[in-house]
Parts: structure tokens; C-alpha cells; sequence
């Protein structure tokens, strides 16, 4: 945070900021100190409130042309895509940026994991991510339920029924849930409110996110706290806009790609055909970004334990200050982790791997080794690494090892040769 | 004069906020209950079906509150599969006789009852429905033999209004 008193040149923006200390927040913004070190990793924020933004506005346009309702949405999104102006380039930035906005938010969430970045003083930021992000799995499968095809249908169906597993309430919750007895209009409409109310709480919560970044300040990737602002930090603006915007730029590339080269590639064929109650696709599988929670859910063969489970799978992650017992925060000063980290993400993507296949024979196999690892890393490995571990000495200061002065470097450097 | 006392001012903040709760609760109640199944949702509860074009061996599937209901004619060995299995190997033992009144007939909700798939007629392990979506094999009386669906497919409400119309619900 910058010390010094902001006063506006201009008179009336003087009076103005004396009733509402607007500009004072711009400025605060404008010339927030950010460490000179930061990576491209770190331009995820930036790409994820610009995803965030973009579901927004695709989404308001593509509200004034659908319809919600059992009979109607189906052949509405139909209409959006082949006879409203535009409509098809607007529903396809629409389904593909919730995927865009998924793959930037785990490219986030394991720069966090890497660096450290949600151990103390930055917990709360961390925990209210991880409710962003639980809102944001929430307002995905909502989305996915309004073009009311088949995966639509029997995806809501599937995920509806997670509740009924609760004990005594479970099925009267399905039906509350559900407003009739299966998934069906009053659903429907229930979700369309739902889905149009998320991502304004998501909103929200991103102020509350960047709000308790700001307090702190950012990590980076060595993981030390700001020595001299004026040696280790650069002013946000024009620094860290300009490295943004150039990483924004080439995340548009690539969304760009599949909005209009391979638009239908992340989802399923089976969605284009009208829901139909009387009968289950054969194969149901959630969007990528879900596979890995669905693998651990479909790796437990005792229903209320699966779904206890899937939901733990999430949960643990808001634990994880405090299950990471190592002071360090990066990765970089952490032999161990370091590996122990690749292995989560090999984990993780073997998980979304076999949660893309049938659950049965090796791949049911698979998934249970992989679930099993995966509690283990946040469980046992992490708490005992951080007394175990062998840490190379963390540097003096950012600039340090830039400027090659630091005693520390020299010793790091012998460590890791030695090791 | 001891800091313990209990006041005047305690009682009429507890009582204040013991109205406030009520207050609050009868208020929130009726945003709640609005989701639940509304009157007209209720009022579709049952239907009838024709079964004289049903020969045996063949499943029809048809929609009752929403949802698909199975009604299977089945054949003799059917029926002997049905009754021969001993009731330490199920899951959720319940007698074939207690599922089907009339053995011929097995009228059942066709639901799986893990996630709500709708299973596939005439597969799985057990000669009977496979459900695609976590594989839950269930025999020829509808209960479960293999997989994650916790109980067997539950039997609805139905009774013959004569011998070729069935009325569910």
C-alpha cells in the first residue's frame, strides 16, 4: 500500500475526492507496489477477471434470446445459434470461455500450490478463492443444464441426486431441489435465475479477493516478503498492466483458436440431442474441468462415501494453510516439495484422465491408486515435509540474487550441487 | 452489586431477539417452500397404462411424475430366476414375491437409485438392467447385485384396475 496522501491536481476533483475517495483508489491501484520478480504465472489474474468479465457480457446478450423453459430452451438455443445476429460467435465465446476460465484458474490455483502462495499472511486470500471457485463449478453445471440436451438433463440429474445420498433429508432435499419429482421446468427455470445470480457473487468475492491481496501484497516466486519497496517493487501501472496485457493477449490467441476453429471440442455431441427422461446416454461424462472430482467420486463404491469424498477433495484445499507445515513458501527453495508437487499435478491429470473413461476394470483401478495419492499428498505428506525437508537457504532479498551479491545465492548454489 | 445480575435490559434483549428469530424464520420459510413441488406438479400423481399389447419377455417404459416406470411382462424362468435367489446374496434383500404382486408382472421405477440414471434393459451381470452412468447391475426383479446404487429400483404404488390397464400412483 502506498503511504503518501493522495490530493487530486484538479479542483473538482478535489471536492470530489473528499466525498468519495474514488480517485484515492485509483491512485492506490495505479501505483500499488508489486514485486519486480513476478513471472508470467502471475498474470492469471488478470486473465481470470477478463474471463469473468466476458461470461458476463456474452451471457447478458445470449439472456435477451433464450428461453427457459422445458419445452422452448432447447429449440431457443437453437434459434440463437442459427438465426439471431451474431448469436453463434456469442454462445460459443460463451461455452468456451467457462472452459477458458477453468483452464486459467487451475493454471492459478498450482502457481499458488508452487509458490506458496496461500501460506500466512495470505490465507484469507487463498479460502475465498477456493469459494470462487466452488461458485464458479456451481454456475458451470447450472449453465450446462439450460440448453436443455441431453447431457443437460442427465447431468443435473446425476448431480442432483449427489444430495440425496444425506442421510434422512437426502430425498427431500432432491425434491425441494428439483421443485416436482425428477428434474424437470420448475428446474429448469430455478436454474436459469441461479446461473444469471452466480457470477455477480463470484464478483463480489473478487473484490474481497484482490482487497486482501492488497493488504499483504503479492507473492513471488521466491517467496519472500518485500524488503525495500523502492529496490524490490515496480509501480502496477505501467509495469505489471503492459506484462498482463501481452499474457492476456496471448490467452486470447488461444481462446480465439477454439472459439473459431474447434468451437464443439469440449463438449459433448450428446448435448445437441432434445432431453429425453426416458432414456440415459450411455456414456456420461461431466466437462473436462469437473473429471478429476468425478473420478474420485466414481472411485469409492459406497455412494454416501463418494460423494463424501468428492466434496473433500475440494474442501481439503481450504485447509491447506495449515496443513502445509513448511515455513518456506516456493517451491524453489524445496527440493522435496518441488517433486512431490509434479507428482499432485501428474495425480490430478491421471485423475481427469480416467474420470474420462468407464469405471470399471484398470481405469476403476487407476482411479483409486490416484484418489488414495491425492488425500495422501494434503494429509501426510505435506504436514511431515515441513519438518523433514532440507531447505536450500532462501535468498536475502529480491533483488539479491539478481544483483548476485548475496552470500545466500552462493550458498543455495553449493546446496544444490552438493545434493 | 455483582457484574453476574441478571438486568431488566438482559431479559428484553433475549426476549427482543427471540422474536426477532421467530420473525426472521416465518419469513424466510415461504421463499424456501416455494421450491418444493407446487399444486399442479401434485396434481399429475397417477397415471394408467394399457398393458394388453405386452408379450412376454418384452419391457415398456412409461412416464409417471416425470419419471420413467418399467413395466416388464416375464417369462417363467424369469420368475423361477427371480424367486431361486437366496436372500444372504443381496445387497437389500427383499423377496421377489414382495416386489412383484403378481409375478408375471414387475411394475418398477425405473430409476437407478445411486444417481438417478435410467438403466438399460436386458443387460448387466444378472439378466436383468445395467445402469450406463457407474455401473449398478440389477437382477430380473430389479435388485441391486453389482455396483454403487445403494438399495434395489423401487416398486411404486400401482394396482390393476383390470386384467389389461395398470394404474401407478
Amino acid at each position: 500500500m502506498s503511504e503518501h496522501e493522495y490530493i487530486p491536481k484538479s479542483k473538482f476533483g478535489k471536492w470530489f475526492n473528499d466525498r468519495l475517495p474514488l480517485l484515492t483508489l485509483a491512485n492506490h491501484l495505479t501505483d500499488y507496489p508489486t514485486p519486480k520478480n513476478l513471472n508470467y504465472w502471475w498474470t492469471f489474474g488478470g486473465i481470470l477477471t477478463f474471463c469473468l468479465i466476458t461470461q458476463i457480457v456474452t451471457g447478458l446478450v445470449l439472456a435477451m434470446h433464450y428461453i427457459a423453459h422445458a419445452d422452448m430452451a432447447f429449440d431457443s438455443v437453437e434459434h440463437i445459434m442459427r438465426d439471431v445476429n451474431y448469436g453463434w460467435l456469442i454462445r460459443y465465446i460463451h461455452a468456451n470461455g467457462a472452459s477458458m476460465f477453468f483452464l486459467a484458474v487451475y493454471i492459478h490455483i498450482f502457481r499458488s500450490l508452487f509458490y506458496g502462495s496461500y501460506k500466512a499472511p495470505r490465507e484469507i486470500i487463498w479460502i475465498i478463492g477456493i469459494i470462487i471457485y466452488l461458485l464458479m463449478m456451481a454456475a458451470a453445471f447450472l449453465g450446462y443444464v439450460l440448453p436443455w440436451g441431453q447431457m443437460s438433463f442427465w447431468g443435473a440429474t446425476v448431480i442432483t441426486n449427489l444430495f440425496s445420498a444425506i442421510p434422512l433429508v437426502g430425498e427431500g432435499i432432491v425434491t425441494w431441489l428439483w421443485g416436482g419429482y425428477s428434474v424437470d421446468n420448475p428446474t429448469l427455470t430455478r436454474f436459469f435465475t441461479l446461473h444469471y445470480l452466480i457470477p455477480f457473487l463470484i464478483l463480489g468475492l473478487v473484490v474481497l479477493h484482490i482487497w486482501a491481496l492488497h493488504v499483504p501484497g503479492n507473492n513471488n516466486p521466491v517467496g519472500i516478503d518485500i524488503q525495500k519497496p523502492s529496490k524490490d517493487t515496480v509501480p502496477f501501472h505501467p509495469y505489471i498492466v503492459i506484462k498482463d496485457g501481452f499474457a492476456l493477449l496471448m490467452f486470447m490467441i488461444v481462446f480465439a483458436f477454439f472459439v473459431f476453429y474447434t468451437p464443439n471440442i469440449l463438449g459433448h455431441a450428446d448435448n445437441y440431442i432434445e432431453a429425453n427422461p426416458l432414456v440415459t446416454p450411455a456414456h456420461i461424462v461431466p466437462e473436462w474441468y469437473l473429471l478429476p472430482f468425478y473420478a474420485i467420486l466414481r472411485s469409492v463404491p459406497d455412494k454416501l462415501l463418494g460423494v463424501v469424498a468428492m466434496l473433500s477433495a475440494i474442501l481439503i484445499l481450504a485447509a491447506l494453510p495449515w496443513l502445509d507445515t513448511s515455513k518456506i513458501r516456493s517451491a524453489v527453495f524445496r527440493p522435496l516439495y518441488r517433486q512431490f508437487y509434479w507428482i499432485l499435478v501428474a495425480d490430478v491429470l491421471i485423475l481427469g484422465y480416467v474420470g474420462a473413461m468407464p469405471a470399471e476394470g484398470l481405469y476403476l483401478l487407476i482411479a483409486r491408486v490416484a484418489t488414495a495419492y491425492y488425500f495422501i499428498h494434503f494429509l501426510v505428506i505435506l504436514p511431515i515435509l515441513g519438518f523433514k525437508e532440507k531447505t536450500i537457504p532462501v535468498p536475502l532479498s529480491i533483488t539479491d540474487p539478481v544483483l548476485g551479491g548475496s552470500p545466500n545465492l552462493a550458498l543455495a548454489k553449493k546446496n544444490k550441487f552438493e545434493n | 452489586m455483582s457484574e453476574n445480575k441478571i438486568k431488566r435490559r438482559d431479559f428484553l434483549f433475549t426476549a427482543t431477539y427471540a422474536v426477532g428469530a421467530v420473525g426472521v424464520g416465518a419469513t424466510v420459510w415461504p421463499m424456501i417452500d416455494q421450491m418444493n413441488p407446487d399444486a399442479s406438479v401434485k396434481a399429475l400423481a397417477s397415471t394408467e397404462v394399457d398393458v394388453s399389447s405386452v408379450s412376454p419377455g418384452k419391457t415398456i417404459t412409461v412416464l409417471w411424475r416425470g419419471k420413467p416406470v418399467f413395466i416388464r411382462r416375464r417369462t417363467q424362468e424369469e420368475i423361477q430366476e427371480a424367486k431361486a435367489v437366496k436372500m444372504e446374496e443381496l445387497k437389500h434383500p427383499e423377496k421377489d414375491e414382495d416386489r412383484a404382486k403378481n409375478p408375471e408382472w414387475l411394475v418398477m421405477l425405473g430409476v437407478c437409485t445411486h444417481l438417478g440414471c435410467v438403466p438399460l434393459d436386458q443387460k448387466g451381470d444378472y439378466n436383468g438392467w445395467f445402469c450406463p452412468c457407474h455401473g449398478s447391475h440389477y437382477d430380473i426383479s430389479g435388485r441391486i447385485r453389482k455396483g454403487p446404487a445403494p438399495t434395489n429400483m423401487e416398486i411404486p404404488e400401482y394396482n390393476f384396475v383390470n386384467s389389461n390397464t395398470i394404474k401407478i400412483g
